[in-house]
């Protein structure tokens, strides 16, 4: 029995200035599933993000999540609804510390020790630089403490903007392992991701976007396997890149 | 254990701990060591500068918010006790009622403008708070009926303030326990509390997501916070600090008129001193306060001096002449800001991380 949907994108048209990006996405994202959006740069992925999260305003279309119309929510009620974001720029606050940071993304301005340990456990490196500004981070540190900031507080949705982007690839590993244990927990992931490797990795379900349109949905597992469809959708081969 | 009382914030560097430790002792016991009438009327303006330079701070240094109208709250709080004092009510309670009152306005104008205006880009903001703050200036010297106008209000104050009260009949280390007295330590205890406060704030919860709106807006939207609040907050707390920075001056002065309290000089100086102590330390402020009134005060005479010792020397004279002590004020930005790009504490704090 397939996994009820949590965030449903019917016919979303978004408009930048004059520009028209996105021309009618329509996408699911099952609870407690990892959905990875592919597509070729400008293809349109982290304008789905931006609108999901009300930074860019969904001229058309709608957009629900657990049941509730999101489309014309301010930025902060959706967060506030438990989506967490990390942008592809990852959105660290320089001059604050490490821990500082993280604080900013509890609701109660507390931390949950135990769920704390768990951060630290992922990415052991944050604990070591818990004071420290968090300007003077690894490009890969600056990501660990932007997807910590994601789960320090359990939240109905992470939505996370390619990742590996510039990273080294021990740390890409590192990455992907910590990915690995946060869907062991069945937390619900929506993943841009252009390192089809991880996306491999990781993905339970995909859509494939291409010129502001989502062009195909399925399995990962069926994309994987399909030579010809990568081709036909990505314009190369996922074994390629492994 | 030490720092987490004062507000778990550290100036950051020994040189910038050294100079506000000087400062403060220099302020605490400025009746005491440097005894005059001039000098320590000077000491109650840096007092009264580091709160209202600091109050900016929290707008331009935390919050990224560049508004003009910050001399307008100054000269709010100054007139709310000018005027019950200059119409007869003379007494704490006035003195508090005017005060308080006065920051409250200032607080509830501040945050009309934010709601209103903060949705804004920021220039269009700056512009908004330049035209609302030339708008009470003209109020200021056209409804001479509550203002005065252009003259501006003399008063006097509780007779405990008023210089000819004397608390002891003999002189302690040499100086009289009079009214100017106590005024100034009114004035100093009040300002140390107010800064106290900021710091505190600052480093606070409230404070953070200050520092992460100034840092990236659309981040600190996307934690979930509501940033327009958090602005118009934080701008009506500076204008509600500004504001008893002015009710201390009126009390200083025993007068207050647009001059005084609400010039755009003054709007100038505080800049300076947010820029030259260092935006966001809070700290920075308080020593750019220091450095401004003091060039303000001594450097016509400092240049007075050195003109008489060049005499018979070419040129200098003329250089040195305290006409020029503008110019030379001019040098003096230019030195700091070219060495010190950050400000003093900005930079000396990133002198010690590296």
């Amino acid at each position: 029995m397939p996994e009820p949907a949590l965030l449903t994108l019917e016919g979303v048209h978004t408009h930048i200035g004059r520009y028209h990006i996105l021309h009618g996405v329509d996408l699911v994202v099952p609870k407690g599933r990892l959905t990875v959006l592919l597509g070729r740069n400008g293809a349109g992925k982290t304008t789905t993000l931006r609108s999901i999260m009300g930074l860019w305003r969904a001229s058309a279309g709608r957009i629900t999540f657990g049941g509730a119309d999101i489309t014309a929510m301010a930025t902060p009620d959706i967060a506030r609804r438990g989506i967490a974001y990390v942008p592809e720029t990852m959105g660290i606050f320089t001059q604050l510390t490490v821990r500082e940071n993280m604080l900013l993304a509890t609701t109660s301005g507390r931390f949950d020790e135990a769920r704390l340990d768990g951060v630290f456990a992922l990415f052991p490196v944050l604990k070591q630089k818990w004071h420290d500004a968090a300007g003077g981070l690894s490009g890969g540190q600056k990501q660990m403490l932007a997807i910590s900031r994601a789960i320090v507080e359990e939240r109905r949705l992470l939505v996370v903007d390619e990742p590996t982007k510039g990273l080294a690839p021990a740390v890409i590993e590192h990455l992907i392992e910590g990915f690995r244990q946060l869907k062991q927990t069945r937390t619900t992931i929506l993943l841009v991701e252009q390192n089809f490797h991880m996306a491999r990795s990781l993905g339970d379900n995909v859509a494939v976007m291409d010129d502001g349109r989502v062009v195909h949905t399925g399995t990962m597992a069926a994309l994987a396997a399909d030579e010809a469809l990568q081709s036909r959708l990505l314009g190369l081969s996922l074994a390629s890149h492994q | 254990m030490r720092w987490r009382i004062v507000s778990g914030d550290r100036p950051g560097h020994p040189v910038a701990t050294a100079l506000l430790l000087v400062l403060l002792v220099a302020l605490a016991f400025a009746p005491f060591l440097f005894p005059g009438t001039r000098s320590v009327a000077a000491a109650a303006r840096i007092c009264i500068f580091i709160v209202l330079a600091a109050s900016y701070d929290i707008l331009l240094g935390y919050t990224g918010i560049v508004s003009f109208a910050h001399t307008m709250f100054f000269a709010i709080g100054a007139y709310g006790v000018a005027i019950p004092l200059a119409n007869g009510w003379i007494g704490w309670d006035a003195v508090l009622a005017g005060g308080l009152g006065g920051a409250a306005l200032a607080a509830g104008i501040a945050a009309a403008i934010g709601l209103l205006s903060l949705r804004v880009r920021k220039i269009f903001f700056s512009m908004i708070t330049l035209a609302v703050a030339s708008l009470a200036q003209l109020l200021a010297t056209q409804w001479r009926d509550i203002t005065g106008g252009e003259d501006g209000l003399t008063f006097s104050l509780p007779r405990i303030l008023s210089p000819a009260f004397r608390l002891l009949s003999d002189p302690v280390l040499g100086v009289r326990i009079d009214g100017r007295l106590i005024t100034y330590y009114l004035i100093f205890a009040v300002s140390l509390a107010l800064f106290w406060l900021m710091l505190r704030i600052v480093n606070s919860p409230f404070g953070r997501v200050l520092q992460a709106i100034r840092e990236n807006e659309f981040r600190a939207e996307a934690l979930g916070y509501r940033t327009i609040v958090y602005r118009t907050l934080a701008s009506a707390l500076s204008a509600g600090m500004a504001a008893i920075a002015g009710a201390l001056m009126a009390l200083l002065l025993r007068y207050n008129g647009p001059e005084a309290t609400m010039s755009f000089a003054i709007m100038v100086d505080v800049l300076l001193m947010v820029v030259i102590g260092g935006m966001g330390t809070l700290y920075g402020p308080a020593l750019g306060a220091a450095v401004i009134v003091l060039a303000q005060y001594y450097l016509q005479p400092g240049l007075q001096a050195l003109s008489d010792a060049a005499g018979a020397l070419p040129l200098l004279p003329a250089l040195f002449h305290p006409d020029r002590w503008l110019l030379w004020l001019g040098v003096l930005f230019i030195l700091i800001v070219y060495f010190l790009p950050a400000g003093i504490v900005g930079s000396l704090r990133r002198r010690s991380r590296a």
